[in-house]
This record gives C-alpha cells, structure tokens and sequence, in this order.
C-alpha cells in the first residue's frame, strides 16, 4: 500500500449523491485481477460511449480535469456493492483522496487498504469546494493528513477527523496484516476461551 | 455489571479480541462464507505466502458467475472463476456446494439454509448483502478484498464499533404489503444513508411476525439504507427454521446452543442512538422510480415532480434519475409500461417468495419475457415439489437455475440497453441490471403481477379481481 501523507492537486467536483460502486466500476469488469488497467475502467459507463469514445460531458474528460489526483463528491459517496475495485479504479486512475460529506462504509473502509483517503467535510463546505472548482477547472486542493486539514483553492482551512489508527497506517503504508499477526497469542487465547464458551460452534 | 444491552451489544463485547489505538477493535469473526468472486482473493493470499487459517469456519458456493440456464460457461474468463473456486477450496479443505450439488446456491440463501447462520455469531462475507444473516440474531456485514483477505489469514478484523439504530414496526401488516415493501418503504423514510455508521435492529410485532425468510429480506436491504449490518433478535421462530440443519447443533449441543441463544435479545431499556417507528397500517405495495432505493413510493403514487423538488441539487438529482429512467414527471406509477421482469436475488428467492409470485401468476399469462431464478438447488427442488415450476412455467415464465443472475449481472443475465424491468432484487442503480436497463424494484408478488399485466401494477387488483 502507498504512504499518503500531504497531497496539493488538481480536484474534480462529482456532483450526484448517492454515487454507487456499481457507477464507479460496472460489474462486468469484476472478474479481472487488480491491475493498473483498472484507471481505465473507473466510471467506465459515464466516460465512454457505446463505441468507447469520451463523452464529452463527463467532467472526468475536460482537459482541466483529466489529471486530477482528488475527487470531490456528494453524499453517500461509494454506496452499495462491496467490491474494492472501485478503489481499486480509483486509486489507478490517480485518485489518492476522496472529500465528500458522507461515505458508503463498506467503501470507506476498502479506501484505508489501498490507500486512499477518504475526508468527511460538512455538507456545506463540500458544496463550496465543489462550486470553487467548477469556477476555477483544474484548481489545486490540498489534503494534508498529517495536520488533518484540507486547503481549498480560496485558501480556506478545514480540518477533518480521521481514525488516529487509520491515519497512522496511510501515513506509513502500512497495512493491519502484520498489526494483526503479532497479536496471534491473544487470538488463540480468544479462540479456547470462545470454544469453551460457544461449543456448539465447533466443527 | 453495565446497564441495559441492545442485541448488538450482547454480541460485539464477546467478539473483541483487543482494543487497538483510537477506538478500533480487533473482532473475532467466528464463520466466514465465500462465493466465487472471491478467487483473486485466494491468489493473491498464496501469493502472500499466507495460510487459511481456519478453512473448518468457511462455507463456499458459487453464484455471481454462474450461469442460469442449461449449459456451461462460453467465456472463458468467467467459466475460471468457478473453476478456480472449485480448485481453490478443494486444496484448502473448505467445504464447498458447486454447480451439480443440489446445496449450490446465492451465498445468502445457502448459508442459512444449511444451518451455517447462527444466532449470536459473527460472520462476514465479501459481499454486501451478507447483512441478510442478521436476520438470525448474529452480526454480519459485507467486507472488501482486503478484509477478506484479513479474515481468511487472521478469523479477525479490524473494526470501529458502530452505532446502534432500532427500527419498530408495529402492526398487521395490510393485505397485498409484502417484507419488501416494509423495507422498500423504510429506506425511502430514512435515506439511502439514513443507517450509515449504524447496525439496524428491526423490532417491533410486525417483525415478530415474520417468517425467518420475510426476515432476510429485510435485513438484506440494510446495506440500501446505508447501514452495513441489520439484525432481529432470535426467537422461537429461528429456532425451528435452524433445527435440524446440515451445520446446525444438535442434541446436546443444541439445547445448550438454544439456552444461549435465548439471552441474546436486547435488555428492556437498553438505549439506542437512533430510533425509528413505523406503523405499518400505513404502509402499501411499494415500488422504485428512480436509480436509488430509496426512490421509492406505494403502488398508487405518481412520479414525482423535479419542480417540487426542495433544492436546486435535489432537483438536478430528480431530473437526472427520470432522464436515464425514461419517465416523464407526475406520470402514474400504474401506466409505466416494463419490458421484462426478474423474480430471483439474494432479497426474494425463496421458497415463499416463489410461492407468493406464483399465487398471483396462477392461471393467467405472461404478456412479457419473465425469469423465476430460485435461490438455491434446494429451493428449486422444493418448489417442484410443490408444483411452482408448473405455475411458473405455464403462465410463461423461464423457470432457471439458482444464482445471482439479472440482480448483478456478472454472468452475463442483463438486459437491454432502455429495458425497463419489474425486479424483487435490491439495487435500481444505473446499469445494475445491464447497461441502460431501467430497474424497478417490487415483491415478488408485485413482479408477478406486472409479467401479467405488462405494467406496473397493484397486486390488490388482480387479487380482487380473482376473487
């Protein structure tokens, strides 16, 4: 997993609530292995047409937009199915940090194991990032995760809450599995008291 | 000790292994269930060079891939998805119902069925709607591939405790209002987010009421509400859904099983950080118009109207969602014509469902291209048993085989670009069903009713018509 500690680039602004996962990466693209072709595939059906040309529209395909490295979105952003693709997309594309008022949780989590950080910021102030950058395309946003604060392109500070477990993991890329492991003695501790406890789960 | 527990407390205290920092928890995960989206998973934890580490704690079936007709898989990309599940879990000693075994089936339908969803239990799945298996008293939610990958290395995860949201609905049900339009009509009240954060425990004399298969179908849907887990509080009726089941306790085992079990619902007064009351007098056959779930109104309502609409970004959402729906504002919701119609999923494949959808088809016609996929190859088989095919098939209806099929599409069951489909699954969200596919979610009996009829329609016609 790739460190994320400060990050100053270009921002997309992703109006629509209730972004699903299934919009992110459709599910016929679910049986390939994670892989850098990935970036091609996020929001596949909005970008492209049915003959696989751009759609114009589609504010991922304005030039200012095309290198963006941040995502500002609506609410319940990663809504629905589980797949991690949709980070997974993200992450190949160059997204590194998604800012948005709420999350689905099952994406907000998927998020923290590829290294992805997911910012709640207040209604209001997701809705003026968004208004700032449809003025002014291609405008820097930053997202520092060491100071917990995010830099609008008008210079406002907004700081954001972050687990102080997650965030320690981003900031050193680091993910839970060797965290987790050197607790093994705990966890086979656990498991005899559990089978004492509960035998009928035994099989 | 403490005071007054909810449910959710009873069962997440005894599953945490160790505090971390900031308030996570290492959750003890007592059974994991896999389906064949899983192989990456596998692959990369070989990779790792990492051991499953209880395979004994692990059911597997396959559903999103396979296919629901007769005949094998053409493409071969998908065709090694199953194969590979196949291999996989023969290697690792993890039991497995593939295609040709009669227990195969959707993972959520599977599970329960053979017994492997316990009150009180832990039990994660990576998939979303495993919060169906709440529906038995445990706590289960959907994980990613890391998670998985977490779990299958580790029987734990690493979680921060949500909060706990109660949802009571009291009352009979009115006549023609299914478990899914009690949930349909929940998420529309509360919000496609309105349980983010939260484990929702549905309560309440209409719940109670429930049979163990309404009881799924409500809780699967929690995940629309935004909420990772739903759960009801296990009673007699759990009981005898579970006993004698291939991996249930038995004898001893179960009465001391039972015993336990019978303490876990929640404590009179416990608290919770959210409430919600539904009165269920108030409730109708409920269907979506839009590409959320909670787009969602009775029966009798009309497309709703972007100019009504509070806010400038709620309007553009509304115009936004009858743009790719192909539907004109204040339209009735009865004179919206579908294309075909999908009776299957992980929300409304069982047995009742089957039976509910082929009591309103009974003796009439299809008038469009309409699937029964059951859930499973023990639910196909006993609804032959009971005739259902027959209904099923004389009215015009595909009788298929069990998996996830048009609900996700992944093996290649979609429809047609500007299909509008009459559908019991779970998300109406853009190209769920394919691309462009118009989706409107219904019960089974809704479904049922609109493959007759050819539009959207109110199930309380057609059975008042028939007497």
């Amino acid at each position: 997993m790739d460190a994320f500690t400060t990050l100053t680039a270009a921002a997309v602004p992703l109006d629509a609530p209730n972004v699903d996962t299934d919009r992110i990466i459709p599910a016929r693209f679910l049986h390939k292995p994670r892989g850098p072709e990935f970036g091609r595939l996020l929001f596949h059906d909005l970008r492209y047409d049915e003959d696989g040309r751009e759609r114009a529209d589609f504010v991922l395909n304005q030039p200012a937009f095309r290198e963006a490295r941040i995502l500002v979105a609506a609410d319940n952003f990663g809504c629905g199915s589980s797949r991690e693709h949709a980070v997974w997309s993200l992450a190949a594309y160059g997204i590194r940090a998604v800012i948005a008022p709420s999350f689905g949780d099952i994406f907000f989590n998927n998020c923290f194991k590829v290294g992805v950080l997911p910012v709640v910021l207040p209604a209001a102030t997701v809705a003026g990032l968004r208004r700032q950058l449809h003025a002014m395309p291609g405008a820097p946003v930053t997202v520092d995760l060491e100071a917990q604060v995010v830099v609008g392109p008008d210079g406002a500070r907004t700081s954001f809450a972050v687990d102080p477990f997650r965030r320690e993991g981003l900031l050193r890329g680091q993910d839970e599995m060797a965290l987790t492991l050197e607790r093994e003695p705990a966890i086979a501790a656990f498991e005899r008291r559990r089978a004492a406890e509960a035998p009928w789960l035994a099989r | 000790m403490t005071g007054p527990r909810t449910l959710f407390e009873k069962i997440w205290a005894p599953h945490v292994v160790d505090e971390g920092p900031g308030g996570m928890s290492l959750l003890y995960i007592d059974r994991l269930l896999m389906h064949d989206g899983a192989v990456h998973t596998f692959d990369r934890l070989r990779r790792a060079g990492r051991a499953v580490r209880r395979p004994e704690a692990i059911a597997a079936t396959a559903d999103h891939y396979v296919p629901t007709s007769a005949g094998g898989i053409a493409d071969p990309a998908i065709r090694s998805m199953v194969t590979e599940m196949d291999r996989h879990t023969r290697e690792l000693g993890i039991p497995y119902f593939g295609p040709g075994d009669a227990r195969q089936g959707i993972v959520h339908v599977m599970g329960p069925e053979q017994g492997f969803t316990l009150p009180g239990i832990t039990l994660v799945c990576g998939d979303s709607h495993t919060a169906t298996h709440g529906a038995f008293g445990c706590l289960a939610f959907g994980i990613g591939a890391s998670e998985l990958e977490h779990v299958l290395a580790t029987s734990c995860l690493w979680q921060k405790k949500p909060r706990a949201m109660r949802i009571r609905v009291d009352g009979p049900r009115p006549p023609g209002v299914a478990a899914k339009d009690v949930i349909l009509s929940v998420i529309a009240r509360i919000s496609a987010a309105g349980g983010t954060g939260h484990v929702i425990e549905y309560a309440g004399s209409t719940i109670a009421a429930m049979s163990m298969d309404e009881r799924m179908t409500v809780c699967n849907m929690s995940i629309e509400a935004g909420a990772r887990a739903g759960m009801v509080a296990p009673d007699e009726t759990t009981y005898a859904f579970l006993a004698g089941r291939a991996f249930a306790p038995t004898g001893a085992r179960w009465e001391e099983a039972t015993a336990f079990w019978r303490t876990l619902p929640g404590d009179e007064g416990a608290v919770f950080d959210a409430e919600v009351a539904v009165d269920a007098a108030t409730l109708a056959p409920t269907v979506t118009w839009g590409t959320s779930p909670q787009e969602a109104l009775p029966i009798t309502g009309r497309i709703p109207d972007p100019a009504d609409a509070p806010d400038p970004a709620r309007r553009a959402a509304v115009e936004r969602m009858l743009a790719y729906m192909g539907l004109a504002a204040n339209t009735p919701l009865t004179a919206i014509k579908v294309d075909r119609v999908f009776v299957g999923s992980c929300t409304n494949s069982r047995l009742e469902d089957l039976r509910a959808a082929a009591a309103v088809v009974r003796g009439r016609r299809t008038v469009v291209p309409a699937w029964a996929v059951p859930g499973s190859g023990l639910v196909k088989r006993a609804a032959e048993a009971e005739g259902l095919d027959r209904v099923f098939r004389e009215a015009g209806f595909e009788w298929r085989e069990p998996g996830c099929s048009m609900c996700v599409g992944m093996n290649g069951d979609t429809g047609r670009p500007g299909e509008r489909v009459a559908s019991t699954s779970n998300r109406n969200f853009e190209g769920r069903q394919g691309k462009g596919v118009r989706t409107h979610l219904m019960s089974p009996a809704m479904a049922a009713a609109a493959a007759v009829t050819g539009r959207l329609t109110d199930v309380r016609s057609l059975v008042a018509e028939g007497g």
